[in-house]
């Protein structure tokens, strides 16, 4: 493991006489320090997508999960005595906090997009809603609509599953989809940085001769090279990162009527995340310039 | 020290340039290499000093099979081995200074800074310490690169028409700086055409000249 690790060690350690050897060109350094900064920045909206998608739908979920419905539809006549049968199901119903049924106003108020302000509900047929709250770990929904099933047949319990389901598979789709942009931002910037690091051994071909002619193993040489290149990329990935952060923290806070778009950002520990893409950055730069050089050296045999 | 067996090299997409050469450098022998333009000279220097592998035979260096080398180990065989071109290499970027004692920092080495001073007075090249390569005359950077090829203080130095573009009095004081080599107990090869500079040494040192004809090696004769 200590092997493994003795090339990043010697490039945190540095060596200023190496990089003094390998001469700098504008184009390559311009072009590293600039896609570091772009994907930094990139990356910084990727993770603060990821988070706030799957914090609203983690949040609708559970808003979800605590609560359920039981439609109760019976005959003229038998309506009252099936809600009181469900209300005392409930009532000694283990996981259930509260039960009440909606009042004929709160009834109105959920048809009213579909039939209008005066719908006369005391001449439809329409079912009575009994909204459940849960508590802890809730109730059991199997052995529920069981006793139900015994003590008021026309109840129907509705515990939102179908619901929920759905937006916890979104949950952990955007999650995934934040963390594949991540890796694809992670790659583009590794391939970039190959290029430019192929370029620079490319223009440096004359340099290298020369430090093999006297002597330099080629880990010296590729050193000067991933060293250089590392630096450039976490330079570039801090200030792409900053910017992003800042342009988060310039976003209008979140609020209700906002909803997801204001959201967007991060909360709690989560501000530390950031910080670590320029640090993913150098560690690409470096597998990618190190594997570069190795490369080159290789040919260049 | 270097040795070769019946070494053959040819570059691909041609014939043998050399074959079947059997050589061995002892230690502080001084040796020319003669023969007309494209006879070899600089592919046998480059075998020597393990740029190229041969084709065939057998060659080593410090006891070593070329063919048997890692990277690592032909660097390694090169700081024991200083190597003065023709069309001398240089870093442009870097001064004279940091130019001589690269040898130095690429093998992690340290050295008295009076030393360098001392090895540029020795070459001549006191006034032009903190000038950059481009700025050198002909003479000026064959003198720099033979003091870059000694900073490690080599066993063997290898030196591939090092007169080729520098006046004949300038030829003479760098044949002078290689003979005071060779009496340090170095061994030294020169690549050269210029049988006068030859004839020069041979008045000094003990000396052999080898002469690549054909492809093959040969020990020149009397006409030297």
């Amino acid at each position: 493991m200590r092997a493994r690790l003795a090339p990043l060690f010697a490039l945190i350690g540095g060596d200023a006489q190496a990089d003094r050897v390998v001469p700098p060109t504008g184009f390559t350094a311009n072009l590293t320090v600039f896609s570091s900064g772009a994907m930094a920045f990139l990356a910084v909206f990727a993770l603060a997508l990821s988070l706030a998608t799957g914090r609203l739908a983690e949040q609708w979920g559970d808003a979800l999960a605590q609560s359920s419905t039981i439609r109760v539809s019976a005959p003229e006549g038998q309506m009252d005595q099936q809600v009181i049968a469900v209300m005392d199901v409930l009532r000694t119903t283990p996981g259930v906090a509260d039960a009440r049924v909606l009042t004929d106003e709160e009834q109105r108020a959920l048809l009213e997009p579909w039939f209008g302000p005066d719908l006369p509900l005391d001449t439809l047929p329409i079912p009575r809603l009994i909204e459940v709250i849960e508590e802890g770990d809730g109730y059991d929904p199997e052995g529920l609509r069981q006793r139900l099933a015994g003590e008021a047949p026309g109840a129907v319990l509705d515990d939102h599953t179908r619901w929920r389901d759905p937006l916890v598979r979104a949950a952990n789709r955007l999650r995934m989809l934040g963390a594949i942009s991540i890796v694809l931002i992670a790659a583009t910037t590794g391939t970039i940085i190959t290029l430019a690091a192929n370029a620079a051994l490319a223009a440096n071909a004359q340099v290298i001769h020369v430090l093999r002619l006297v002597g330099a193993r080629d880990s010296y040489i590729a050193g000067a090279f991933v060293r250089r290149f590392t630096l450039r990329a976490l330079i570039g990935a801090f200030a792409g990162m900053l910017a992003g952060v800042i342009a988060i923290l310039l976003l209008p806070s979140a609020d209700v009527g906002g909803g997801f778009l204001t959201g967007l950002g991060f909360q709690g520990w989560h501000w530390a995340l950031p910080f670590a893409i320029p640090l993913l950055a150098a560690l690409v730069a470096f597998a990618a310039t190190r594997r570069a050089a190795n490369t080159t050296l290789r040919e260049l045999s | 020290m270097i040795e070769f067996e019946e070494v053959s090299y040819g570059y691909s997409g041609g014939g043998a340039l050399l074959s079947d050469v059997s050589l061995k450098l002892a230690p502080g022998s001084f040796h020319f290499l003669t023969g007309p333009s494209g006879a070899g000279k600089t592919t046998l220097l480059k075998l020597c000093y393990g740029a190229l592998v041969p084709t065939q035979g057998r060659a080593t260096l410090f006891g070593a099979d070329v063919r048997a080398m890692t990277r690592d180990d032909v660097a390694e065989a090169r700081r024991r081995i200083g190597v003065v071109h023709q069309d001398v290499q240089f870093l442009d970027h870097m001064n004279v200074v940091e130019n001589v004692a690269l040898p130095l920092m690429v093998s992690g080495r340290t050295t008295d800074v009076q030393d360098i001073a001392d090895l540029l007075e020795w070459v001549g090249l006191t006034g032009q310490t903190d000038a950059l390569p481009p700025e050198l005359s002909g003479g000026e950077r064959q003198r720099a690169a033979l003091a870059r090829a000694v900073i490690l203080s080599p066993e063997v130095i290898l030196a591939d028409e090092p007169t080729g573009n520098v006046d004949w009095e300038m030829s003479l004081r760098l044949l002078q700086l290689l003979v005071e080599l060779n009496r340090m107990g170095k061994t030294v090869l020169i690549a050269t055409h210029d049988m006068n500079l030859i004839r020069q040494a041979k008045a000094q040192v003990q000396a052999r000249v080898l002469r690549i004809s054909g492809g093959r090696v040969l020990l020149a004769g009397a006409d030297l």
